[in-house]
């Protein structure tokens, strides 16, 4: 049976886009000395703004700004700067329809996500550092802050990532200088406003936008205490390189290449949800995406012919239809690399399957993508899409099974499906991966401290281990 | 009747539990702190540290799935041994420092104790770094460390015993595996500490000892793919920089050299923590 759907669009009316931004920096918007770059609707490559590029000169004003905030802002009390992260929660809260829109305009996700997921979970976010903020003494990683803390933040969930990098340096007391992906930078300058109606004291957050060269001059400062990235491994690696020989505190979430584990007595209709939700959720731009799905090899066939049904009835189209699975990738550079891998994935043998999908003709789009007969040397085995793309291989033990899943270079997340609790555990165990799902896949949680193993980086976001980060060891 | 001429050591590495010369056939002289000859250790190579790293990853399943009880007692073990050989390291210790007898005898003593302190804490780490995390939501949710796998070490040029053990010993109680570059200047003790771990119930491979240029083994360990973390307290400035450039590449957990270490201090529980990864498992709750 075919359903049909009315559009159900979300109006993009709550939100007032201006038609060009500057850099927010000492609590003031003010001009970027570099060229300017314009973001696009990657669902209509319509242009929502133009954007100023921060250069060394620029970055270096945002960090002496910070700097000087960090002597009043680590000097006030806790109970103070939790009341500052609690306001903006709550801002976050009454502004969350308005930002949810942008972020799906700017981004391409589907606004049931940003609304749903995203939205929420930022604001969870900054209420949960704000209770930290007066409590540290009691969290075990001392309380003395850092100082500047530099952030380079990606585009996949652009509020959420800066949600993660700023509520728990805040909270600890450190002062911020935040690089937004440049794909990406609406919602982290809307929340440069939000700062701004929270009466932040000027210069405690500062957002600079640019490309990679803006990016690089927020990590190499010599005044920066701290860094933070999230984004991939190979910038990550240049990340680590460039802090080496300093004092620099660092934390790195990079990529993945998680395995999803389904067991021939796993609830299948459940785990077929799980695979779904893993690989699709964001158009699978979520680097603890479920992207190898190992399947044993007594229920792959039961358990790919519920998949591609269950696939068949995804909805890809207006990022902004609540109806909608299944947004625009973010962008065109993206786009050719989701094709180029899953070109290499045809070329090296595997068989590739996507639903009959109609594309729109403006944007940049790429359907729901099954490979199956893929072998562990395959380039979609090992390397991260970043895209809505899964590949399938099989195994027959439970050895094999682990033995397959970690073998990557990278560690961040896992999936496990099976009824059997003692199986369950036994694979969380062996598994190596800073997240794993166990009958569930791809849910998040401030409380929950989230990073990964190997070459998936280091160090934790979230819980109290999220504090660690922003703090002095004691020695 | 002549004078007794008394039957020397040779002093070779350890690796994965055994006691080979080095594959390269070197060795260099050893002097104590006077300029006396002392011994001809032996100068690890390339391929003797690339051995060494495939013995530590080859240990790492066995030990870090080892319970913490077990590891405990065979850090204990470690320290009874080592109590047991006290003359031997008071003299060895004495000879590398210049120190006194009774001063070389408070750094043993302090060393046995150190290894006693740390062996306490094998089941006692994951109840402080771990956590039950109260998510909004019907999930059971924990956080628990793991080890993080196979940690190179470039090993305090001072305190060629009880630096020694004070940088080991964080590292493999919570289920590492390591390679370490013993001090280049007094490296005998570390041979002597190796002789320590093969007899008490230490898993071959666990602890692999390289004695030999520092300068030229570390870059190797820290550029090594199969390596996971790389404690640096031993190097100067210039070869912590070099290393951690190298260890870039497969993103190492790197513990940069903190100054001068006061062995003596209270060591906290940061040689632990730097070598340990956090897993959280989400469970639904369910009927």
């Amino acid at each position: 049976m075919i359903f049909e759907y009315a559009p159900a669009p979300e109006s993009r009316e709550v939100v007032d886009i201006r038609p060009s931004y500057g850099l927010f920096i000492n609590g003031e918007f003010v001009d970027g000395s570099g060229t300017p770059f314009k973001t696009v609707n990657p669902a209509s490559e319509e242009t929502l703004a133009e954007v100023a590029t921060a250069t060394e000169a620029d970055v270096d004003r945002a960090v002496q700004a910070a700097r000087k905030a960090f002597g009043v802002w680590s000097a006030l009390p806790g109970s103070e700067r939790a009341k500052y992260l609690f306001r903006i929660a709550r801002i976050i809260q009454e502004r969350a329809r308005e930002l949810a829109v942008l972020e799906s305009l700017d981004n391409g996700k589907p606004i049931k996500e940003s609304r749903d997921v995203d939205l929420p979970l930022v604001a969870a976010h900054f209420f949960y550092y704000a209770g930290w903020a007066d409590k540290l003494q009691y969290a075990g990683y001392g309380t003395t802050p850092l100082g500047v803390a530099g952030q380079v933040i990606p585009w996949n969930f652009p509020l959420l990532m800066l949600a993660w990098k700023i509520a728990p340096a805040l909270a600890c007391g450190n002062t911020v200088v935040l690089k937004p992906a440049e794909t990406t930078p609406l919602t982290a300058l809307l929340f440069a406003e939000i700062c701004q109606q929270a009466d932040l004291p000027p210069g405690v957050v500062n957002i600079v936008t640019g490309a990679g060269d803006t990016g690089a001059a927020v990590v190499g400062h010599p005044d920066v205490d701290k860094v933070a990235f999230t984004g991939s491994t190979e910038v990550g690696r240049l990340i680590a390189r460039a802090v080496a020989g300093t004092t620099k505190k660092v934390t790195l979430e990079l990529g993945g290449k998680a395995a999803n584990i389904v067991f021939d007595d796993a609830a299948i209709d459940q785990a077929v949800e799980g695979i779904v939700t893993g690989i699709f959720f964001n158009q699978g731009h979520v680097c603890c995406a479920g992207s190898r799905l190992l399947v044993q090899e007594s229920v792959a066939e039961e358990l790919l012919s519920s998949l591609k049904r269950r696939l068949s009835t995804l909805r890809l189209g207006d990022p902004l239809d609540k109806n909608t699975d299944i947004g625009a990738i973010n962008s065109a550079a993206q786009l050719a690399k989701i094709r180029e891998l899953s070109e290499a994935g045809e070329a090296e043998g595997a068989s590739r399957w996507s639903p009959a999908c109609a594309l729109p003709e403006k944007g940049f789009w790429f359907p729901p993508t099954v490979f199956t007969g893929v072998s562990q040397s395959h380039r979609i085995a090992r390397e991260e899409i970043f895209g809505p793309v899964l590949s399938v291989l099989t195994f027959r033990t439970p050895a094999e099974a682990v033995e397959k899943a970690n073998n990557t270079p990278y560690g961040l997340s896992a999936g496990v499906w099976t009824e059997k609790a003692s199986r369950m555990l036994w694979m969380a165990n062996r598994l190596r991966a800073g997240v794993v799902w166990s009958n569930t896949f791809n849910k998040f949680d401030p409380t929950s401290p989230f990073g990964g193993y190997k070459e998936s980086g280091y160090g934790r976001e979230g819980g109290r281990h999220g504090l660690e980060a922003y703090l002095k060891e004691i020695s | 009747m002549s004078e007794r001429l008394s039957v020397r050591k040779t002093y070779k590495l350890y690796i994965g539990g055994a006691f080979p010369r080095s594959e390269s056939g070197r060795s260099y002289v050893v002097t104590g702190a006077k300029g006396e000859f002392l011994a001809n250790a032996s100068k690890a190579s390339r391929k003797d540290v690339r051995d060494a790293v495939s013995a530590a990853r080859k240990a790492f399943p066995g030990w870090s799935s080892a319970t913490a009880y077990n590891r405990g007692q065979i850090l204990y073990r470690i320290a009874e041994m080592l109590e047991g050989r006290r003359a031997q390291f008071v003299s060895e210790v004495a000879e590398a420092d210049g120190v006194s007898g009774k001063k070389a005898g408070e750094l043993v003593d302090a060393a046995v104790d150190r290894l006693v302190w740390y062996a306490g804490w094998s089941d006692k780490i994951s109840s402080l770094r771990g956590s039950a995390n109260p998510v909004a939501g019907p999930y059971f949710n924990l956080s628990t460390p793991e080890p993080t796998g196979v940690v190179g070490i470039v090993a305090p040029p001072m305190g060629p015993l009880f630096g020694l053990v004070s940088v080991i010993a964080p590292v493999i109680v919570t289920g590492n595996t390591c390679v370490v570059i013993a001090s280049e200047r007094a490296p005998l003790p570390s041979i002597t500490l190796a002789e320590v771990l093969a007899t008490s119930d230490l898993p071959g491979g666990v602890v692999n000892i390289l004695t030999g240029s520092s300068a030229e083994m570390a870059p190797w360990l820290a550029g090594h793919m199969d390596v996971n973390g790389l404690d640096l307290t031993g190097a100067d400035a210039e070869l912590a920089q070099k290393c951690e450039e190298l260890a870039a590449e497969n993103l190492k957990r790197v513990l940069r050299p903190n100054g001068k270490t006061d062995w003596a201090a209270d060591p906290g529980t940061g040689r632990m923590t730097a070598f340990l990864e956090t897993k959280t498992v989400w469970h639904p709750i369910g009927i």
